[in-house]
């Protein structure tokens, strides 16, 4: 039952939050439900430790649950957690968590923002923890609705035409991913994670399969030139909105590509990893360029998003086990750091009003708790040593390093280049908006982070300066499951 | 008459009984005021439901005209919970009506032919309770005797049936020259790949995809639906939609196996035709109604993509598939009955901003498309898999994922309600509505079985336990 309540919590506190009726009771509880989400993660992380640490690589997952939901079609509700599903798992919690705090002051519809949002932590737990592909797809799909709703209903902006796109790509992606889940069920005739990853499935099979459930997910993970979604949606939404479809939503796609195409179908996976190196090559590269054009800080962040989420995908291609575990990495790190930026960014719209770099300026003076947030989340976005992205992206590039094909050193070189890029953008937001001299007079009137922003801050900086400063915390337990991904892939060759 | 004709019989004869029931009733209504007729007829839907649960068994009558077993008392009970809600649903439109009476004999007379034909082991059968089935639904359709469009819709409703009725009893008589029987285990066995007997089969089956209006047979549907009163349009929609699939199954699988190969190719080309056409041509309606009619034709086209495959899997599939239509199509219904009975308000551009004062009809609009579109938690998105699951046997990964990329442009027409109806608008709000109980509690049925017919997964396993 303890992964269970994972997704039991958050329903529990939609719940609770149904039958409140003043809007301090709603965000109380709201709250409340987010800790225990919190608390629950951290004893599982502890349990995890204790009992990966009695049984030293381990192989496959713990604290699994098994319940047979639709007999006739061997579908089950499987759970369990590796160490990869393990750090999405506490990535999710803590954005959660700082998402609620950072909408503390949310008046309209309130009711319906929290229990969206609740929804949504639910359905990423869901996904995280599924060891049977059909629920995987339950979770997945269940998110997009959600989704949909916190953008056209509370976003800014062309919001109607983003939230639309957004739901439509997703939904696109699903019917991809849909199309591989039925294609690997009628090869295995079973659904469960384990037990097709232990089937040999014949490699002009796998050639067939692959794409579908590789392009899917990637429309989650801004796979190019499935990325369109990524700047409209970011940047219209709510600011937690905006947390969670970066911090979260992208991820869900990344840890599919890795989870679900390359560890089932390793042969394709070494068939296409030219492709997908090209590929996410290109959106490292594009991403960067496209967000040195862009004014609105929000549609910076969200194009970054796309490049450094380039990262995940050529780790997950160079099919190395460092770089795998750095795409992992890259994926906690750019979920706390694309929150926090995003968390940074609403908080300097909720007071200037305006996410024009040019309109902007010297808010370091006025609010300095927001800006030093800001300049933080820049500096481990351009992958400054002791913040998280830079062991992320290092750890990456290492990986990538030791394939020694002429192709791949390029694409490697290539990819170290963008790094450039993103401290030009990067340096240039944070010098224009937040240093230099005061723009407006106004700005002198505005009052600093409130408690639950500080709050919310200080969740998502402690996570990328622990992970900054203590990689190996997070390593480890990654790394044993990496090494499973690894062995699968070797021994199928 | 064997000794058990009165539980073999007994669902058609509860409906029979309040037919007659309205009828006397009708002779001397002078004394029953309007809310205590809606009620009795209501209740008397309820135990006409409840009949359905209890001491059932397995048998023929009528010379073998006439079959019943669990699975087949199953999908009466799916139409008769639709008969109940859609009941319960439009009270408020009835209210005003001064042929409460005749409106209700209609509806159960069209019920009483569906029972017939899906219970039907003889073409004949089937035949008398095809005409039984649609011809009242035709006087049904043009019962708002004032609105012009209302007799426009009945008109081509009549016509178009008695056009496919036509092609029907051609493809009957053919089948008949052929095989000297109207038995259907009798044709299963005589029949063969011959061109003859193709071309008898193909006429008779056309006159059945007319009923449940596949393409390119669909084009009365939009215009009947729209012309007729809401209550039709949803029954029309929901039970001779579901019934007309239970009988293409059934005659699929009972009589028409020789032909497998036949059918089999004609029926993926003929729902990937109608996937593509209901959808793209639902995205254009400003009509509430006319969406649905639009949606509903792609519905059937994923239902008649699971029947090309001719497996009990898939059949469970299609049957589980119909419950959740049924249960998602009347949610969304209900409220469009609703709103039309109080503000005769139709067009998707009239629900702006509906969500500022009407918080819980929304909500059941929106789960109900939400199921529609089959998006999680709502059963239809287990229905709509398990459907393409089954279909996947037999079709390659091309098709698939047409039929799969189908699944987002219906996705672009739902969403465009939801939005309509979360969008601000001060100026253009739709006040109020206040919710009489019975179309309440249809609501709340509607939506809590959309809610949990998929996530528990009691239903799906109970009509595989049906087989």
């Amino acid at each position: 039952m303890l992964l269970s309540s994972l997704i039991i919590l958050p329903l529990l506190a939609v719940l609770a939050v149904l039958f409140c009726k003043e809007l301090k009771q709603i965000r109380v509880v709201a709250f409340i439900g987010s800790v225990l989400q919190l608390g629950l993660v951290a004893y599982l992380l502890l349990g995890y430790n204790i009992v990966g640490a009695l049984n030293f690589k381990h192989e496959g997952f713990l604290l699994e649950e098994d319940y047979n939901w639709f007999p006739f079609l061997n579908i089950h509700y499987h759970v369990g957690v590796d160490g990869i599903s393990m750090a999405m798992i506490m990535l999710t919690s803590v954005i959660v968590t700082a998402g609620i705090l950072i909408s503390w002051k949310m008046k309209e519809l309130s009711k319906e923002f929290f229990i969206l949002l609740l929804l949504l932590s639910a359905s990423a737990y869901g996904f995280f923890i599924s060891l049977d592909l059909f629920t995987m797809f339950f979770f997945l799909e269940l998110a997009v609705i959600p989704k949909y709703l916190l953008i056209t209903i509370w976003g800014s902006g062309k919001k109607e035409y983003s939230a639309m796109k957004l739901a439509l790509m997703l939904m696109a992606g699903s019917a991809l991913i849909f199309v591989g889940i039925m294609g690997l069920y009628y090869t295995t005739h079973s659904f469960d994670l384990q037990t097709i990853s232990q089937t040999v499935i014949d490699p002009e099979k796998q050639k067939i399969i692959f794409p579908f459930l590789f392009i899917g997910f990637g429309f989650f993970a801004a796979l190019f030139p499935f990325h369109t979604w990524v700047p409209d949606g970011h940047s219209s939404a709510p600011t937690a909105a905006s947390m969670f479809l970066a911090g979260i939503s992208m991820k869900l796609g990344g840890y599919g590509c890795l989870k679900v195409a390359t560890y089932l179908l390793p042969v394709a996976a070494q068939y296409y990893s030219p492709y997908i190196i090209a590929l996410s090559a290109i959106a490292i590269l594009y991403g960067a360029f496209a967000t040195m054009m862009q004014t609105d800080l929000k549609y910076i962040n969200a194009y970054s998003s796309v490049s450094h989420c380039g990262f995940v995908l050529l780790g997950i291609g160079m099919l190395t086990q460092t770089a795998i575990t750095g795409a992992v990495i890259q994926m906690v790190s750019h979920g706390l750091m694309t929150a926090l930026f995003f968390a940074a960014i609403g908080m300097l719209y909720e007071r200037t009003h305006t996410r024009q770099v040019k309109e902007l300026g010297g808010l370091l003076k006025a609010i300095p708790f927001i800006s030093t947030v800001f300049i933080i989340a820049g500096l481990c976005s351009l992958g400054l040593p002791g913040l998280s992205g830079f062991v992320a992206e290092f750890t990456v590039f290492v990986g990538s390093w030791q394939r020694t094909e002429t192709a791949y050193r390029i694409a490697t070189v290539l990819s170290c280049m963008s790094i450039v890029v993103t401290a030009v953008y990067i340096l240039r937001a944070i010098a224009s908006s937040v240093l230099g001299p005061l723009k407006n007079e106004h700005f002198f009137n505005l009052k600093d982070a409130a408690w639950n922003e500080k709050l919310a801050a200080v969740l998502l900086l402690a996570g990328i300066i622990i992970i900054g400063v203590m990689p190996y915390l997070l390593q480890n337990f990654i790394t044993d499951s990496t090494v499973n991904i690894i062995h699968h892939l070797n021994g199928s060759k | 008459m064997p000794e058990n004709f009165f539980i073999l019989f007994k669902q058609e004869l509860w409906v029979i009984a309040i037919i007659f029931l309205l009828l006397l009733i009708k002779l001397k209504s002078k004394q029953l005021t309007v809310n205590t007729l809606l009620n009795g007829i209501n209740i008397l839907l309820l135990l006409n439901f409840i009949n359905g649960f209890f001491f059932n068994e397995e048998g023929r009558l009528f010379g073998k005209m006439f079959v019943t077993n669990h699975l087949y008392v199953f999908e009466k009970n799916i139409l008769n919970l639709s008969v109940l809600l859609i009941s319960l649903q439009s009270t408020k439109w009835l209210e005003n009506h001064k042929h409460i009476i005749e409106f209700y004999v209609l509806l159960l007379s069209s019920l009483l032919g569906m029972f017939l034909m899906i219970s039907s082991a003889n073409i004949l059968m089937l035949y008398v309770g095809l005409e039984l089935s649609t011809i009242p639904l035709a006087a049904a359709a043009n019962f708002d005797l004032k609105r012009k469009t209302s007799g426009e819709g009945a008109m081509k409703l009549i016509i178009s049936s008695a056009f496919s009725s036509a092609i029907l009893l051609l493809g009957i008589s053919f089948l008949y020259g052929c095989t000297g029987t109207l038995d259907f285990s009798v044709i299963n066995n005589l029949l063969q790949q011959q061109p003859l007997h193709i071309a008898a089969f193909l006429l008779f089956f056309v006159g059945l995809l007319f009923k449940v209006s596949a393409v390119p047979f669909h084009l009365w549907t939009a215009d009947v639906y729209e012309g007729s009163p809401v209550a039709i349009t949803s029954f029309l929609s929901v039970a001779s939609k579901s019934a007309a699939i239970f009988v293409i199954l059934n005659v699929l699988n009972k009589m028409a196996q020789p032909l497998f190969i036949t059918w089999h190719t004609v029926l993926i080309w003929v729902a990937l035709i109608t996937i593509i056409i209901g959808n793209l041509f639902a995205i254009r309606q400003q009509n509430l109604k006319r969406l649905l009619a639009f949606s509903s034709i792609a519905q059937v086209g994923f239902i008649l993509l699971a029947v090309s495959t001719n497996s009990s899997a898939g059949n469970a599939s299609i049957i589980y598939f119909i419950l959740i239509y049924v249960l998602s199509n009347l949610a969304v219904f209900g409220v469009i009955t609703l709103v039309s009975a109080v503000l005769q308000k139709e067009t998707i551009t009239d629900y702006q901003s509906f969500y500022t004062n009407n918080k819980f009809l929304s909500w059941c609009l929106c789960i109900g498309f939400f199921s529609l579109a089959g998006v999680p938690p709502t059963a239809g998105f287990f229905g709509k898999l398990f459907l393409l699951m089954s279909a996947a046997q037999g079709i390659t990964y091309t098709i698939l994922a047409i039929a799969a990329l189908n699944m987002v442009i219906s996705m672009y027409y739902y969403l465009r309600v939801v939005k309509t109806i979360f969008a601000k608008n001060e100026n253009s709000c739709i006040e109020k509505i206040s919710i009489p109980a019975s179309n309440k509690i249809a609501l709340i049925i509607c939506v809590m079985g959309v809610l949990l017919t998929g996530i528990l997964s009691g239903a799906y396993n109970y009509i595989i336990s049906l087989q």
